[in-house]
């Protein structure tokens, strides 16, 4: 067997292997392997029933609202404007957090506060649209609300405290 | 007659199992009707951009689609190894300082993506984890990134990402006591 093959068929191996465990399972009476399964497809069911929707979502998102667009139009407005601005730029990323630094280098590059760009660290890390969807879908609108009501003025008040902090201490953000 | 207070075991289950499922029907409808509208006001408004938009949608969702089977395996799997009584103990109501502290290192060291950690996260809330606990898990793992220090330091430089990285933790240990105060 080829590598090539070898990476096309590793994902699967898992699942393949969690079927035939399954349905030995059941063949031979073996009970833990039966709870096990009840609770993957209850857990399944729970995934299926939200996560297309979710991308459906996400997905008129990224057509409706280029990140591009929106990034040619922040800069230096460093008001409630600004601040706006890169939280909602924030808001239509996806991906860890470690991908929001070459964007911070582009604020920095176009002359945004050094409050702006931690606070789009801040909304990034805790904002995503794609991952609130994740977050409601799993742990309650509830739940997700009160962390990002809570979260949003904290993210704020540390972007606040970085420029303080940072003003004259020759802050830069280097390109990687 | 101590036994009158307490319900009859199999009533209970029988409670719990339903809210459970009320909650996630319930968050289900949530995605299928905003989907559903936004769908219909994109429609209306451009037929391309929503027909590019579900291909995206689409194109997203089969990239994760096999992960997230296997996640949803793994964390059967430990949910039937570790018993409950285990996650209340430590992650729990009760758990206090202890629960918060592990929470936090765990969060702030490992690197999951949400699509992972949320599952995790609702299946420790069923086994009996705090909400509190939970959030602080979430957030540290969100805001907070020991894995990823050195390459922050590049874009950054030392002293901002360590200053960063420590404001971050404590916002996420405030974000937890006030979760837990409020839910």
């Amino acid at each position: 067997m080829t590598k090539k093959h070898w990476e096309k068929i590793k994902p699967y191996i898992w699942l393949a292997s969690f079927a035939f465990f399954s349905i030995g399972s059941f063949w031979f009476g073996f009970d833990p392997g039966r709870t096990i399964y009840q609770s993957f497809t209850k857990s399944f069911i729970e995934m299926i029933t939200f996560i297309p929707f979710l991308f459906i979502i996400v997905g008129l998102f990224d057509v409706w609202f280029p990140k591009e667009k929106i990034e040619k139009h922040i800069g230096r407005d460093s008001g409630i404007k600004g601040i706006l601005m890169v939280v909602i730029l924030a808001m239509l990323q996806a991906g860890p957090l470690y991908g929001a630094f070459p964007v911070a280098y582009i604020l920095y590059k176009k002359g945004a506060s050094i409050k702006n760009i931690f606070i789009y660290l801040g909304a990034f890390s805790t904002l995503k649209i794609p991952m609130l969807g994740i977050e409601i879908g799993y742990l309650g609108l509830k739940f997700t609300l009160a962390r990002t009501l809570v979260a949003l003025p904290l993210f704020i008040l540390i972007g606040y405290f970085m420029e303080w902090y940072l003003k004259n201490r020759n802050f830069k953000v280097n390109e990687v | 007659m101590p036994a009158r207070d307490t319900p009859p075991a199999p009533k209970t289950c029988f409670l719990i199992f339903n809210q459970s499922d009320f909650a996630m029907i319930n968050n289900a409808t949530i995605f299928i009707f905003i989907s559903i509208i936004l769908s219909l006001i994109s429609f209306v408004l451009d037929r391309e951009k929503t027909k590019m938009g579900f291909k995206k949608g689409f194109k997203m969702f089969k990239n994760i689609v096999i992960p997230f089977l296997n996640i949803l395996i793994l964390v059967s799997l430990l949910l039937f190894i570790i018993p409950p009584q285990l996650i209340v103990k430590y992650l729990g109501a009760g758990s206090g300082a202890i629960g918060f502290a592990i929470a936090a290192v765990v969060g702030s060291i490992t690197l999951i993506p949400g699509f992972i950690s949320y599952p995790i996260a609702s299946g420790l809330l069923k086994q009996g984890a705090s909400y509190a606990t939970v959030a602080v898990f979430m957030t540290t793992l969100m805001m907070v990134g020991v894995v990823t220090l050195p390459l922050e330091i590049k874009y950054f430089g030392k002293r901002v990402t360590i200053l960063r990285n420590l404001l971050n933790l404590i916002a996420a240990i405030i974000i937890g006591i006030l979760i837990g105060i409020i839910l």
